[in-house]
Parts: structure tokens; sequence; C-alpha cells
């Protein structure tokens, strides 16, 4: 069975073949490893393949389950996992060297959670190192290609999970977030991401790059798959002090089709400035048309704040990245480099080593910033101007329900073409860095294509109303009717 | 060195008497246990795992703070304190910076047969670090090994102000910061197992005005290594100044075997820990009924129920110090109190033999087979003159080692007080005889004699005689010799 055919498929419709037994568990896991088989050597999308575990997963499902009940919400769906989220006994290398024999004794809150649903983990996914880039280029394993460009990038960080959904290698992902990890890929490759807002999905077991920014998120390749599979994994845990004390998302809050269109839409005018590619302007304009066309208003708004937040963010961050990596030091486990003369050689050379250049540049901006006598300089100040840029998202949203905006400023670059002025790479993501700093939830999904290539549009939502939010995308993915992606660049 | 001022400040670190740690539900009872054995990802830091701050914790530091009468700040925030060292898994420790739970506070101890106050600086709550251990455990030659079991336990960190101006001062504020710590249940307050640490800043000036160059000492593991290495390091300061040379702000580490204190090498630079808040945790509001409800758990600490002591029955101040300064012994001392209300001689024998017993056998008085009700009524006997204080001493050591009733000892034994006036005659009779010198002795005046012919009849009935009524025999006996 050739995974071609479930190109435009949902869950839902997994699970109705499945039920009409059209397929068999075994088959579709089968397929679906085939295809990675396949094409990945070229895309590098996947770290690690679980194939075994998969197949007996399938077969224990298959045995355990009748289909004469109602089958768990994720039940028998091959899911990729980026490869900084932590599943027992697989590797969880962060694209780096330094853990690149690291395998985690434990399962993330949220792989209890798919597993609960049924869900099988198929393989863990390609990364920058430990979360840090726009293009998956810093990964200590080579980079993930764009299915729809080999010679582009698929974004970043998680580049490999939304790679690897945009090339149907796996129905849906999880990435995850700090400044636009999972929008910008997603964007990118043409797949719907989804970054909650900070605090709605569990973080144990992400291992942390900035622990205030991190949030867990779906990539799927149409929204209704994206809602269900943050239905899952949403929901308070008592394992992370920072997980908010709601209970999971449900779609049944998805606000009805007569209710979207009373939404007012805003548009911050800084994200649609000069500096956006006219290719990627025009298919965002063209969606807002849409939007109006439907009887949505939409008006004007600010966040004058928005320049500030990229600044801002590339001081917190770091700051909290340079703490959060220290415990690689090659004592307890991963990379060591042969036995230093002395403990401070040892930790110099495991590191030196262990670490890429972007990460090594983050360390030790961070370790700058938090200084004594720098810290009130930047980390403090990086904090204050985090409340500013909050405090706009705040005033707009006394305006408007939700704000509509591109993904990433330009289209899918070159391999190659940023990596030598990380300034240029860290632009990339000036749209998707201020409502993370703001902890605010945002979704990036496909709007059309420049070039053959696929172009974003960004929703963002106040906090904890991702309802809104999916909402709205569901409603415009209906009617731009784009074709889930089926790139088609093998041979 | 009459000349110099010596200004001491503590820093005192108790481990919290929490059954889990103070961010992972690994269990605290590491004390003996195989290493390793107590961790799990978050107190191990694997990759990817979160603390989440246990509640016992919190209430245990803040119960500390209330107890030396600090002020609590309203605001619960930990900070990470960045360093490497192979026992912290992190990379740092969660600690607090400038939010400790409680600040300004004092505690007030008797030194010298003056009531001191030393002012408590800040009283922290933080995480213990692992291990490192260079011996066993099949080491590959020339490697160390860490056990993370410690890694994670909570702890309260107490820093006072430079108040303290003697090495014998700075002792008696520890032993006092101890026995607080242990009436309020926090800590057990043990310097030899580690539960109880202390490092000490120490300077000497020859001005009082003037603050002289303060340095650190670390690695005193007992009260006596706590009093040696400042009494070494107060010598040292002063023999260097008197030299005309000038002293360097360093950290010294005691050497116990050697007695004395070694300059810590490698740590010349002062460490920046980069502190921050640390975003894993939220910060935390204390709301008033809260605290209220940790405080009504703060017990009678221990100068307070030495002066009751001595008010309310008439101790003298040693006695009741000695008695206070273990909870457990002075609870022992109240509860026996009850059943033999003569609290003179109940503290003399709860200071001379149960202590005796106690430390014979290497037990504290919760380990004692003898109840306080046992004491009692050991001394009820002794009081209705059914046995001697001498016979009691040695049933008390046998209810030591078989946690018998004094009564079913003495009967079993059949060991009781001859009270009989005849049997009792016979003996004196015997005594005189043998004794003229001493009759002749007394009989000049000499009181002592009468002492040494009492205990002659004693030492005849095996201490048996009951020794009033021998007194009243022998004495009408002497007075007929006249």
């Amino acid at each position: 069975m050739k995974v071609e055919l479930f190109k435009d498929f949902t869950i839902a419709d997994y699970h109705k073949w499945l039920r009409e037994e059209k397929i068999s568990l075994p088959e579709l896991i089968e397929a679906f490893l085939e295809r990675i088989k396949s094409i990945d050597p070229d895309l590098h999308a996947f770290l690690e393949i679980n194939q075994q575990a998969a197949l007996t997963e399938a077969d224990i499902l298959v045995k355990g389950d009748s289909f004469d009940k109602e089958l768990a919400p994720l039940w028998g769906i091959p899911i990729a996992i980026k490869d900084n989220i932590c599943v027992q006994g697989l590797p969880t290398t962060c694209g780096s060297r330094i853990l690149r024999n690291y395998r985690s004794p434990y399962n993330a809150t949220v792989i209890e959670r798919l597993k609960e649903a049924g869900a099988i983990i198929i393989g863990k996914t390609n990364m920058d190192e430990f979360a840090m880039g726009s293009s998956t280029e810093n990964s200590a394993f080579g980079p993930t290609r764009n299915p729809f460009d080999l010679e582009r990038v698929a974004g970043g960080s998680s580049g490999g999970s939304a790679a690897s959904v945009a090339a149907l290698e796996v129905p849906i992902s999880l990435g995850s977030d700090t400044g636009g990890s999972i929008r910008q890929p997603a964007s990118f490759c043409g797949v719907v991401g989804l970054r909650p807002t900070y605090g709605r999905v569990s973080r144990y077991g992400l291992v942390s790059f900035a622990s205030s920014l991190d949030q867990i998120g779906p990539i799927a390749r149409s929204v209704d798959d994206c809602t269900r599979v943050f239905e899952i994994i949403s929901g308070k845990d008592e394992q992370d002090s920072t997980c908010a004390p709601y209970p999971p998302f449900s779609r049944n809050d998805i606000p009805t089709e007569e209710e979207i269109r009373k939404l007012k839409i805003g548009l911050p005018r800084e994200y649609f400035s000069g500096e956006v590619e006219k290719g990627v302007l025009e298919l965002i304009e063209q969606s807002i048309d849409l939007l109006r066309k439907n009887n949505l208003e939409t008006i004007e708004v600010r966040l004058p704040h928005t320049d500030y937040a990229l600044e801002a963010y590339y001081i917190v961050s770091p700051c909290e990245a340079s703490s959060n990596l220290a415990r690689y030091d090659g004592v307890l486990y991963g990379f060591r480099e042969k036995e230093g003369e002395d403990l401070e050689s040892m930790y110099l050379s495991s590191r030196t080593r262990g670490f890429g250049e972007e990460v090594k540049r983050r360390i030790i901006l961070g370790t700058y910033c938090l200084s004594s006598g720098y810290y009130d300089e930047y980390y403090l100040k990086g904090m204050k101007v985090r409340t500013l840029v909050r405090h706009d998202f705040e005033q707009v949203f006394e305006e408007c329900d939700l704000l509509l905006t591109p993904v990433s400023p330009c289209l899918p670059f070159n391999l190659g073409e940023k990596t030598k002025d990380f300034y240029q790479m860290y632009l990339t993501d000036i749209f998707t860095i201020p409502s993370a700093m703001a902890g605010l939830p945002a979704l990036s999904m496909n709007c059309g294509y420049c070039d053959h290539l696929p172009v974003g549009l960004q929703i963002i939502g106040p906090p904890f109303r991702e309802e809104l939010i999916l909402g709205l995308a569901g409603f415009l993915e209906k009617r731009l009717s784009l074709t889930p992606p089926f790139p088609n660049f093998h041979q | 060195m009459d000349n110099y001022y010596v200004t001491i400040g503590l820093e005192v670190h108790c481990q919290l008497l929490t059954t889990t740690k103070m961010f992972c539900r690994c269990k605290t009872d590491y004390f003996g246990k195989a290493p390793n054995t107590l961790v799990c990802p978050v107190c191990l830091g694997l990759p990817g795992s979160l603390p989440v701050l246990n509640e016992q914790a919190l209430r245990l530091a803040i119960l500390t703070a209330q107890a030396l009468n600090c002020r609590i700040l309203p605001r619960v925030v930990f900070h990470r304190k960045n360093y490497f060292y192979p026992d912290l898994p992190k990379g740092y420790q969660i600690s607090q910076y400038d939010l400790p739970i409680g600040v300004e506070g004092k505690i007030e101890f008797d030194f010298k047969g003056n009531r001191e106050a030393v002012r408590i600086k800040r009283v922290h709550a933080e995480e213990d670090a692992g291990k490192l251990v260079h011996e066993g455990l099949n080491l590959p030659f020339g490697c160390s090994g860490v056990d993370f079991n410690r890694c994670g336990i909570p702890l309260v960190e107490i820093v006072t102000e430079p108040d303290l101006h003697s090495p014998e001062e700075a002792r008696e504020c520890l032993v006092m910061l101890r026995n607080v710590v242990r009436y309020i249940g926090v800590s057990d307050g043990n310097m030899e197992e580690g539960s109880l640490r202390c490092d000490a800043n120490v300077s000497v000036s020859p001005s009082p005005e003037k603050m002289g160059t303060k340095v650190e000492v670390k690695n005193m593991n007992s009260f006596r290594s706590v009093f040696r290495a400042l009494r070494y390091e107060v010598d040292r300061q002063v023999e260097l100044l008197e030299k005309g040379e000038s002293l360097y702000q360093e950290t010294r580490h005691w050497d116990e075997a050697r007695g004395i204190t070694l300059s810590a090498r490698g740590k010349e630079e002062a460490e920046d820990y980069r502190y921050f808040p640390d975003p894993d945790l939220l910060p935390i509001t204390l709301e008033d009924s809260f605290l209220k409800e940790i405080k009504a758990a703060i017990s009678e600490l221990p100068l307070t129920r030495k002066e009751r002591l001595m008010i309310e029955h008439e101790l003298p101040e040693n006695e009741a110090n000695i008695l206070v300064q273990d909870k457990t012994l002075a609870d022992f001392f109240e509860e026996a109190l009850k059943e033999f209300n003569q609290p003179r001689l109940l503290c003399n024998w709860m200071l001379t033999e149960v202590l005796k017993n106690l430390n014979e056998a290497g037990i504290d008085i919760t380990e004692s087979k003898v109840s306080p009700q046992q004491l009692a009524e050991l001394l009820r006997m002794i009081d209705k003159g059914e046995i001697s204080g001498t016979i009691a001493k040695g049933v008390l050591e046998e209810m030591f080692t078989t946690g018998l009733d004094a009564r079913e000892i003495v009967s079993k034994k059949g060991i009781s007080l001859i009270s009989n006036e005849k049997e009792l005659e016979k003996v004196v009779l015997e005594v005189v005889e043998k004794n003229p010198q001493s009759v002749a002795d007394y009989l000049s005046g000499k009181e002592k004699a009468l002492h040494f012919l009492i205990g002659q009849v004693m030492k005849e009935t095996k201490g048996q005689a009951n020794p009033e009524i021998v007194k009243d025999i022998l004495l009408k006996k002497l007075a007929s010799e006249e």
C-alpha cells in the first residue's frame, strides 16, 4: 500500500479505513515505514526510526482493542516526535553531538498521553541543535531538506517534524516552539503548526532550551488533526510547575461558523512592512480578502514594541539556555572528551567539542548577560521589554479578537544561504518571537504557494483562547481549499 | 591577643526533616544507603526533567525562619546558583537569592552569665548537592565516583550577622541554633552525620571601629572542631598582624587531623554564580493564614524552657541548661516529674545516673528502655525508704538493660531495705566494736567519723540497710558510749 492514497486523509479517515478493514493497522504502519525508508535518505527528517517497536505496538493495539467499541482518539496513528522530547528507551539527542549516545530512561508527559490515546511513536525527528536555529542546519547530524525543494531548508528548529508531515512520512508530529520553532518550519513546509499558550501543555520531558518560552505543540496536515493532537497533549500536569491548572483543550469549545463571522481580526501594521517578501505579502492579503468577503471585520492595529521583541528575545533566551545547558558536562551522561588532565579541562574539552557553534554562541551570550554587574543591564532589561511586548498584545486584544500576520518575512531559503550571517537567520523569526515572548498561542497554516514554495499565515490569539485560533484556521482552511501537500520529489 | 577585636559570623546549613526530597519524590533517608539508590530523573537533572516544590520543605523552612524571629517575606522566589561541579548534576543549585524566606531575625542564648542576642541576616531554602566518593565502591584506581542520594535533599541556610566575638561564643550560638532546629523538629541537627553544617567568617582587627579582613573557614564537622578551627584561625590572623603582614580575603579549610586551616587553592578569583530566578518554578505568594498555621506549630524554645524550669521547679541554671540542650531529655524530665514531684532530686538523677547509663549504652534518651514513669517509680521507692540510693543505682542499671520495672527487679533479687531495727542493731554493735578508733574520734567531736561508721554498716549489709534508721541507732549507741 502506498501512502499517496492517504494524502487527503485526516485522523477520522484513517479510523474509518481501519474500522472497515480496508487496511490493517500493521499494514498502515508498514506503509509509513516504507515511505520513510524510501524518501528519508534525501529528506533527512528523521534521526531515529522506531521500526520494530512501532510494529510491536501496532500488534499490541490490534490484539487489545476491538473495533466494536470506540477507538482511542489517536488509535494506531503514527506520530513523529522532535528529538528534544523524551521517549523512554529511544535516543534524545536534541540534534547535538553532546547527547549523541543518550537514551532517555523515561517518557515525557506528552508521550505518556499520546500512548494512552493509542498513538504509535514512529521515530525521532531532526532539529537545530537544542532547538537553536531557524533552518535545521544547526543539527549536528546534517540538515533536513524542504520537501518542496531539496535545495532549500525546511525551516527550524522543528524542521524534521514539519518536513516529515509535509512529505507524508507520518500524518502528525510534535514539535517545540521557543521563538517560532513550530510555526516557521510549518510555514516553510506547507503544514499546520500550533504553538499553544505557555503553560497549556506540560514541558515535563521536553529538554529545556529557554524554560520561560518553550512549548510543545502539534504539527499536522489539517487543522482538525492539529486540534485532535492538541486535545490529547494539553492539560495540567503535576510534574510541571509552570503548567496551568486547566483541563485539556476540547474541540467542543471551537466556535461555530456563525460565531467566527463575528470575530474582529486585527492586522498589526508592524507585520506588513517592507521587510516582508512581496510574494508572501500577496498571499497573506488574499487570505485577508477572503475573510472580508465572508463578512469578517478587519482592523489595522499597532504593536509598537515589536522591533524590541527580537532583541529582548536574544537576551532572555540565551540567559536561560546558558543555565539549562550547564548540565551537559560529560559527567553523568552524554559525550565526554577523553579524560582531561583535571576536572576543568574535562569540562572544557567535552563542551567545546560536544556543542556546535550556534549553541556555544548563545551560551557565551547568556553567560555574559547574567554575569554580576550585567544582570540589570541585560537580563532584567530584557524581562522589562518582555512585559512591554505583552502589554502591547493585551491592549490590542481589547480592540480585536485575533491577529492575522505572516509567519515569516521570507520564503524557504536555500541551504547555506543564511548560515554565514546569524543575524539574518535570527530575522526570519521576527514575526513569531513577539507572541512567544508574550506567552500567547499562535498557529501557522498554509495559505498558498509562491514559486511552488509554501507560504504560511499566522493567527495569534489571547492566552488560552486556542479555540478561537483553531476555529478561524478551520474556517480559512475550508475556504482556501488547498490540497494537503504531497511533494513528489523522489527520482 | 587581648588588643584585637574578633568578629565572627556563622553560615549554617540544616537538612530539613521531610520524607521526600525538595523537588522530587525520592526518599530522604539516605544515611547508610547504597550509592545512587535514591535517585530519579529530577534529582539527577536528566534532560527534560523539571522540579516541583515539596510543600513540606517550604513549611519547615518558614518554621525555621519564624522560630528565629525573622520577618517572613510575602513572596517566595527560587533562584538558580550556577556553577560547575560533578556533584551538581544540573550545573546549578536551586537556591534563593535576594528574596530569602526570612530576614532580620535574631537568636538569643546565655553566654558567661549574659543574655546574648545575635542577629540573623537571612534564612533561605535550597537543595543539597550530591557527594563525591573517593574510595570503595569498586572504583578504578585514581577515579572518584558521585553518589546522588543526597542530591536534592532540602536544606535551610541560616546566616548570622557578624555579631560573635570569640570562638567560645560562636560555639554557644551554634549549639543554640542546633537546639532550636531540633526543638521545632525541622532538622535532627547532627553535625557528625552532616545534617547540620557550619561555615564561619572570621576577622580580627586592632580597632573595634574597623573590621579586619574576612576569612571564610569551612569543613568543620563537629562543635569541637568549630571551636578549635576558630581558635586556630583567630590566633593565626593575630600572629600575622603582629608580624606586620597583611591578610587576604580567602576561604580556608579546617584540617581536623593536623589542627590547622589551609588555604583552599584555585578559588582565588571570586566566583560569579550568575543568579537568576528559576523559570521552572513560579513565585509563591504566602498567605497570612498559611504563615499563622505554620507558626502555631512552634513549641517552647530552649531558652524559654530553661527559664521556666528555673522558675517553676527551682532548678539551678546549670542543671536546667543541660536538661534543655536536648529537647527529648527535657521532655523525659517533665514527664517523670508528673509522677515524682521532686525536681531537684529527679534532675540530679537524670544528669548523673540516667546520662551515665545512656552514654555507656551509646544511645540517646529516645532509645532508652526506661520510661519516665519507671524512673519516677524508682525514685519514689528511694523516697519511701524502700531501697537505698546505692541500691537504686544498681537497679537503674538493670532497668536500662532489661527494661523491667524497679519493683520487679527489687523483689526478684530479694533486695529491699533492712528496716528491721533489731537486725540492724546487731550489725551496728559489731561495727562499733570493730572500730574503737572511729568511735573515739566521733566522741572527740569529729563528725566525719559518723559517716564512716554508717558506711561500714552499709557495707556489712551490702547496702540494704535503711541509712536513716542506721543513723538513728548509731547515734543512740554512741550517746550511750559517752
